[in-house]
């Protein structure tokens, strides 16, 4: 009404969006300043070679952490991803290893068998997620109680598969699957090839499509969301069957590496994959975030890692402390912002 | 022990907007005063100053002459300055007593004092007239119940200066005689009162003074023995309260019905509702609050389950299950709760304006700079003002977030549009913005219907008006009929 609050509306917007966009940058000053320390603290640090170590084992976390974003950022999280990889590991080798026996006297060709595994996996991840998303809106029980339960299940489903030890991929298999993790086109590991497009193809769904911005307005505000005629339900489920999906690519990505599932496969993954989305920028609350902070922040957990076993400033046995601090740090620098 | 209070200056800015533009009067102790303005004319916040609630941006207040500033309820509380709130503050999960009591429990050495607690809310609640065990939850009471126990808990805190913000939105005819009589007593006990009430007829009953506020300033007061209540209403409006609304548009004897609801159930608060709008038609929904209106619409468009009735809309059958589906059918319905309902405070203005359409800029991918285009358009049609396209809408002012609201919800282009207090918390300038909006809808040939807790407003609006009580539909008035006295009077079923 008065031109004097018109001013004042724009200026602090702008000054707003100006400190949005400086928080924006802030996980990837923090990497770069990280990669700086780790080139001067040891010249291994880098090489092309380690770049592609760290951004390899990234990988599986990244893809998984692309998903958390969506799931987070509608407002829910999910605690049983590292679980759940490992039951699609072991129930991948299981039935992979199963079909090379030979079921009813036929035998089906190594690289179908690998395919029937890669697509078991797919799906398997998708009907975890719609579970979880069913619990979550149709059950009406929180996200956090649901996926804490399913946690303790996925993990022991596994065990009980393994029998409390391991389940290992028969050596017929393993040599031609091996190429999914070991192998590289252009130079570059098949996994980061897999991450960057599940990364870029985050980032269009979230800012670019209907599903995505539906995803926000439901973390920013689920109520406004409902009488804005989104269909809420429907897309939170859609957020845990995407989550899902990438943990079943992750997987299909991580049972070659070593070939075999136990049960400590994927143990705290989940913690890792909440902490590269918080690192990122996402905000625990929901409503905002980024695909491209998340995967930024996945790096720059590894890389922490990395410097830590490269270097002999503090001993390994204290990564796990040295990240939590990291996130504790980078969760003291979001506070306050509303 | 009265108290005598002096505003000087006071000046109060939320963020960007500011709501109060400098306010001086006084206030002489063992008085009682009515306190009038429109919605958003800043009397509450003002209030909320004085009851250590709120802190002044600028300008001083003064209490027997000294000048004070509270940091908080309980300071003010301890100088005898209580203030019963509009929106209840009370704890649902605990009992009468424990709220009463909260933060002041007896104790009788380490443990609490139950017992003396407890007689002395009986006692209090039956000044009152309360007639609960102190031990019943909070939240096992209706609204009106609840609003006499907010006003029990202010007699505990031996209030000097009471201040009461729309004591009797809630209350039945009888349990407002009531509390006057209790107002009187304390005024005869010395207390000084502030009333804050849109009900012009109480005020002119239970008050000495009236003070009048609009637009964040002080206005005028004058003795309400002098006073009529048309005065008042034209001094809270600031011009002829008829300058505020558009003529209505002259509605054709054949208009067809554009949408009906016959028999309609939804179940705690609906019961037996018929009703039909035509196109071109304003349709107003009067009632106290809890009468049932909000859910009524909730459960035409999918947010609540109904049981029985059945909707036509351009003489199709349609039971929308989920407000997607009422929309497709061509019905939105704007909520009360503008933050918590209406709009994404946190997100940008286009986001908010095609929310409930994305689909339309989604060719596969999301299109920015059609929505822009598309927010240009709105800002212009519906004149929302922004300095700054891209901001947030939480940086709008209450008026233009109600604008860039209507804009959200007329974005789909319905037949049938739904609007609950469609200018609660706009100034003025905004409210009549709103009217001629309203009006221009109708003249398009949509149906319009408008709930509104301002019978004014409804009465300068509507063509007809509904009114609700207790979840059924007990009249619908239309011209020659429409006037305060005869809604009221159906509102609580008194007529």
């Amino acid at each position: 009404m008065r031109p004097a609050h018109t001013e004042d509306v724009e200026g602090s917007s702008r000054l707003g969006s100006f400190a949005r966009r400086l928080h924006g940058v802030g996980p990837l000053l923090g990497l770069v300043a990280l990669c700086i320390g780790g080139t001067l603290l040891n010249p291994d640090f880098a090489t092309f070679d380690n770049a592609m170590n760290v951004l390899t084992r990234t990988s599986f976390i990244g893809i998984i952490a692309v998903g958390m974003t969506f799931v987070i950022i509608s407002g829910g999280i999910d605690l049983s991803v590292g679980s759940m990889a490992a039951l699609i590991a072991g129930s991948m080798i299981w039935i992979m290893n199963a079909l090379a026996h030979g079921v009813g006297g036929h035998t089906l060709a190594p690289l179908a068998i690998i395919a029937v595994g890669i697509v078991l996996a797919l799906v398997l991840g998708g009907l975890f997620g719609l579970a979880h998303g069913l619990l979550v809106t149709k059950g009406r029980i929180e996200p956090f109680i649901v996926t804490l339960g399913t946690l303790g299940v996925f993990r022991a489903v596994l065990t009980w598969l393994a029998d409390g030890g391991a389940l290992t991929l028969d050596n017929s298999l393993s040599d031609l699957y091996g190429p999914v993790y070991y192998a590289s086109l252009f130079g570059i590991p098949v996994p980061i090839w897999v991450f960057l497009i599940v990364a870029a193809g985050g980032v269009i769904v979230l800012n670019r499509t209907v599903f995505g911005r539906h995803v926000q307005a439901i973390g920013s505000n689920e109520q406004v969301a409902r009488y804005a005629a989104i269909r809420v339900d429907s897309v939170k489920i859609v957020t845990y069957v995407l989550l899902g999906l990438c943990v079943g690519v992750a997987t299909v990505l991580y049972v070659p590496r070593l070939g075999s599932a136990t049960p400590t496969t994927g143990l705290l993954w989940e913690l890792e994959a909440i902490a590269a989305v918080v690192v990122g920028g996402t905000a625990l609350r929901g409503g905002e975030g980024r695909v491209i902070g998340t995967v930024i922040g996945a790096i720059l957990l590894s890389v922490i890692a990395n410097i830590l076993n490269l270097t002999s400033i503090i001993s390994v046995y204290l990564n796990a402390a040295v990240q939590g601090a990291v996130i504790i740090f980078v969760a003291f620098l979001q506070r306050g912002r509303r | 022990m009265s108290l005598a209070v002096r505003f000087d200056n006071i000046e109060k800015q939320f963020g960007p907007v500011r709501v109060l533009h400098g306010v001086s009067f006084d206030l002489a102790p063992g008085r009682i005063y009515g306190l009038l303005g429109e919605n958003g004319a800043g009397k509450s916040t003002l209030m909320k100053i004085l009851a250590g609630y709120e802190r002044p941006s600028a300008g001083t207040f003064s209490i027997d002459g000294v000048v004070k500033a509270f940091d908080s309820s309980r300071d003010a509380e301890a100088t005898g300055i209580v203030l019963i709130h509009q929106e209840l503050n009370l704890a649902d999960h605990l009992s009468i007593v424990q709220n009463m009591f909260l933060g002041h429990e007896k104790r009788r050495g380490f443990f609490l004092d139950e017992l003396t607690m407890r007689e002395e809310a009986r006692a209090r609640l039956a000044d009152v007239g309360l007639h609960k065990h102190p031990d019943t939850r909070v939240r096992d009471l209706i609204v009106a119940e609840k609003q006499l126990v907010e006003i029990a808990k202010a007699m505990l805190r031996d209030a000097r200066l009471l201040i009461m913000d729309e004591p009797t939105a809630t209350l039945t005819p009888a349990e407002t005689q009531r509390l006057f009589a209790l107002m009187a007593r304390l005024k005869d006990a010395g207390v000084t009162i502030v009333y804050i009430s849109h009900k012009l007829d109480e005020v002119e009953l239970v008050t000495d003074e009236v003070i009048v506020m609009r637009d964040g300033r002080f206005v005028t007061r004058g003795l309400t023995a002098e006073t009529t209540r048309q005065q008042m209403a034209n001094l809270m409006v600031g011009r002829e309260v008829s300058d505020m609304f558009p003529d209505k548009p002259i509605l054709a004897d054949d208009a067809r019905v554009a949408f009906k609801v016959e028999n309609d159930y939804v179940p705690g608060w609906a019961e037996n509702v018929s009703f039909s709008v035509r196109g071109g038609e304003v349709f107003g929904f009067a009632g106290l609050v809890g009468a049932g209106r909000t859910e009524l619409f909730e459960g035409l468009i999918g947010l609540r389950p109904r049981t029985a009735g059945r909707i036509t809309l351009d003489g199709e059958h349609i039971n929308p299950r989920n407000p997607r589906a009422a929309m497709k059918h061509g019905i939105t319905y704007l909520s009360e709760d503008r933050k918590g309902r209406g709009l994404h405070v946190d997100m940008a203005l286009k986001d908010n304006l095609t929310m409930m359409t994305l689909e339309r800029y989604a060719h596969p991918l999301l299109d920015a700079q059609a929505e822009r285009d598309a927010l240009k358009k709105a800002v212009g049609d519906f004149g929302i003002r922004t300095g700054n396209l891209a901001s947030r809408a939480r940086m709008l002012s209450g008026g233009n977030q109600q604008k860039l609201a209507l804009a959200k919800f007329l974005h789909p282009d319905p037949r049938v549009v739904v609007l609950d207090e469609p200018t609660r918390g706009v100034d003025v300038g905004a409210k009549r913005d709103i009217y001629f909006l309203i009006h221009a809808l109708a003249a398009e040939g949509r149906a319009v219907i408008v709930i509104s807790s301002e019978l004014i407003e409804l009465i300068g609006l509507c063509h007809r008006v509904a009114v609700m009580r207790g979840g059924q539909l007990v009249a619908t008035l239309g011209p020659g009929h429409l006037t305060e006295e005869r809604l009221i009077a159906h509102a609580t079923g008194t007529h």
